[in-house]
């Protein structure tokens, strides 16, 4: 079992032929995600990378039965594809672009909660999602990757697979990892992937990584302490960074004396998680859990 | 991107928001006339440097005055200077647009301000019968005079939710009517300019009890700039950190920190990370700075170029973590990076993932004084000990 994605999903991408979309289509099909296809408009009939290219999304759905789409669009048109899959009835889109206007994100935010509720949009500006050894949907090296117990999910791209490649250092392997992005209007947020890590059989812990602005750890740590079944490792990146200035990600910044890392450590410290100072014990830190949680169980 | 107060005011009035006559001076033009001054009504005039800061009364920045003359000697005795108020750190920023305008008589201050309220995922309009201070010190000093309310994209700022906030803040009829106007024109602005936060504060009411807008902040989406070409043209540059600024330009992502320690990292999250990880060593970072995921060599020596610009930097750590970058890339970057920039700080490489072992031996072969670690911590651990021993050499 795995979160969202596994071997049977079809996945289409959406910017099929672009640069991007080529490259990691390419490296997709490599890790042996089912990818059946591709959409970019003017090009349908074609066939890329030995995979039929459509004109729509709905074109693409109807011919294939693809239920995910990863999306490669550049920025001033990303809102639309994300619309577009909505409509066509994806049920996982994965929006690796980044730089898609707030407006623009607002808006499409509120159609899919009108209109498309069952639609799970992952980012934008986000590595997307692997399930391993099943299904990688992004542009995550999926080597570092082995199926496993830990579920991820994380508000960055290269720490994310710190984390990745230290809970395999570590011999735990990885369920599903989810990156959700560093944009401050997004899909799926750290409560809706925790949600759906603790109904999944294989997901014995859960790895959070987060970063300083807003207030979407906090929202976690609450819905954690109101009773969540599995142990949660988490770190917050940004402990050091000074309030008022944008670290890289559009939503990570300091506002208004809110959102910095010690207020998130608190809050999830407070709700029983296992909250790590160094990024480099994340791997450490859930072995150590998992272990002590093992023998208590065969105490007990 | 933010936009000074007069370019604030003259975006709002696209959207037909009105603002009494004003003048501006600028470095470049030369001197003002008396002839120039726009009339006002209660024979004062307001004098405005324009720098991107709040706190500028209180550093000297605004000054209300008692006749033209006295506007202008003002006005010439801020242009070209720097001003430094509590939130510009101690070179504060250039005064190259001084804005003068007819004073108002100002019955009672408001505040009326647009953002996007990540929790709720949506456009938030948050009003206050207080004005005339900063949100924090309204917040903690008149909590229950703040009102907000949330925008349904999809309709766009409702009248009825403009009139309950006018309501709310005790305006009479006339005024209502006046501030569900601005209120709604003021969202229009909002959506159809990208802008991240609209403040209008103070929002006045005169003595006649008509409302006008005396001072406007503007901040637009940097993500936007494709399609908001207008304000972007008018970006000043000379307001940002000289930095933080050529960063950009080379497609990096650059923050000026105060320690000794710099870091280059592939990714923003992990970049925070090395951070933290350097003052879990016991170290300071001198940065934070990003050079992308689909990073080049290219980019490699100009982030290295950077970082020794910074003369506090005594230790520098690199922190890659190869996916679709390829660490061989990466050591090939910094072999050219070293050689063309004389290299003298000590500096640590850390590279994981995709070909990070061809990567460590390339900067083994080198012959370049780099030290390969493949530990994250030890990485970080190292490099402050070799800042700790060039502080200690150099005493």
């Amino acid at each position: 079992m795995s979160i969202l994605v596994d071997q049977s999903t079809r996945v289409i991408c959406q910017g099929f032929t672009g640069k991007q979309g080529t490259f990691h289509s390419e490296q997709a099909l490599a890790y042996g995600t089912r990818l059946v296809g591709g959409v970019t408009p003017g090009k349908g009939g074609q066939t890329h990378l030995g995979l039929p290219v459509f004109d729509t999304v709905a074109d693409a759905v109807r011919e294939t039965g693809a239920t995910a789409s990863m999306i490669y669009v550049p920025a001033p048109f990303a809102a639309d594809s994300i619309l577009e899959a909505a409509a066509a009835g994806i049920e996982v889109i994965a929006c690796i672009t980044e730089g898609i206007p707030v407006i623009d994100m607002l808006k499409v935010k509120a159609v899919l909660a009108q209109d498309y509720p069952d639609a799970c949009l992952i980012g934008p500006n986000c590595p997307g999602l692997i399930t391993p050894d099943a299904c990688k949907i992004g542009i995550m090296p999926g080597a570092i990757h082995q199926k496993g117990r830990v579920g991820i999910v994380s508000r960055s791209g290269t720490l994310t697979y710190e984390a990745v490649a230290q809970t395999t250092a570590a011999g735990l392997g990885q369920s599903t990892c989810v990156g959700i992005g560093g944009d401050p209007i997004g899909g799926l947020d750290f409560i809706d992937c925790l949600s759906r890590f603790a109904d999944d059989p294989q997901t014995e812990l859960v790895l959070m990584v987060g970063e300083i602005g807003g207030g979407a750890e906090e929202a976690a740590a609450e819905f954690i302490r109101q009773g969540y079944p599995k142990p949660v490792v988490a770190y917050i990146a940004g402990a050091t960074a000074p309030a008022g200035k944008r670290m890289g990600h559009a939503g990570a910044v300091i506002a208004g004396g809110k959102g910095t890392a010690a207020a998130k450590c608190e809050a999830l410290r407070a709700a029983g998680v296992h909250v790590v100072g160094s990024p480099a014990e994340l791997g450490v830190t859930a072995a150590r859990v998992l272990e002590n949680r093992s023998e208590g169980m065969s105490a007990s | 991107m933010n936009l000074h107060e007069y370019q604030a005011k003259a975006l709002l009035s696209g959207f037909g928001l009105r603002f009494p006559p004003s003048l501006l001076l600028k470095e470049s033009e030369g001197s003002l006339r008396v002839a120039d001054l726009p009339p006002s009504d209660t024979g004062q005039w307001v004098v405005k440097a324009q720098v991107h800061s709040g706190a500028r009364g209180k550093a000297g920045g605004v000054s209300v005055v008692d006749s033209p003359d006295a506007a202008l000697t003002a006005a010439n005795a801020l242009i070209g200077t720097r001003l430094v108020t509590g939130q510009t750190g101690p070179a504060g920023l250039p005064v190259d647009v001084v804005l003068v305008e007819p004073a108002l008589p100002i019955a009672r201050e408001y505040y009326l301000a647009m953002t996007v309220d990540r929790a709720r995922q949506r456009v938030v309009v948050i009003a206050s019968s207080h004005g005339g201070m900063d949100i924090e010190t309204i917040a903690s000093a008149h909590p229950e005079a703040i009102f907000r309310t949330e925008v349904n994209p999809t309709v766009g700022l409702a009248a009825y939710q403009a009139r309950e906030l006018a309501f709310a803040l005790g305006f009479d009829d006339v005024q209502v009517k006046s501030f569900v106007s601005m209120a709604l024109k003021v969202y229009q602005a909002f959506i159809e300019r990208d802008a991240a936060l609209i403040e209008i504060n103070p929002l006045a009411a005169l003595d006649g009890g008509e409302l006008a807008i005396v001072d406007a902040k503007v901040s637009l989406d940097d993500n936007a700039e494709y399609r908001q070409d207008e304000w972007w043209r008018q970006r000043d540059v000379a307001q940002e950190d000289p930095a933080e600024r050529k960063a950009i330009d080379h497609g990096l992502n650059y923050v000026a920190l105060d320690g000794n320690i710099a870091c280059m990292v592939n990714g923003a999250g992990l970049a925070m990370a090395t951070m933290d990880l350097i003052q879990y060593a016991g170290g300071t970072p001198a940065n934070f700075l990003d050079v992308g995921g689909g990073t080049s060599a290219a980019k490699v020596t100009e982030a290295f170029k950077l970082i020794l610009e910074n003369p506090r930097v005594e230790a520098i750590l690199v922190n890659i973590f190869g996916g679709i970058v390829r660490c061989d890339l990466i050591a090939e970057g910094i072999i050219e990076a070293a050689r063309e920039v004389a290299l003298d700080v000590p500096t640590v490489v850390r590279l994981a993932g995709t070909n990070a072992e061809q990567g460590r031996r390339m900067l083994a072969d080198s012959g370049l004084a780099l030290i390969a670690e493949d530990d994250l911590a030890a990485a970080a651990g190292r490099a402050v000990e070799l800042a700790n021993k060039s502080r200690e050499a150099a005493r």
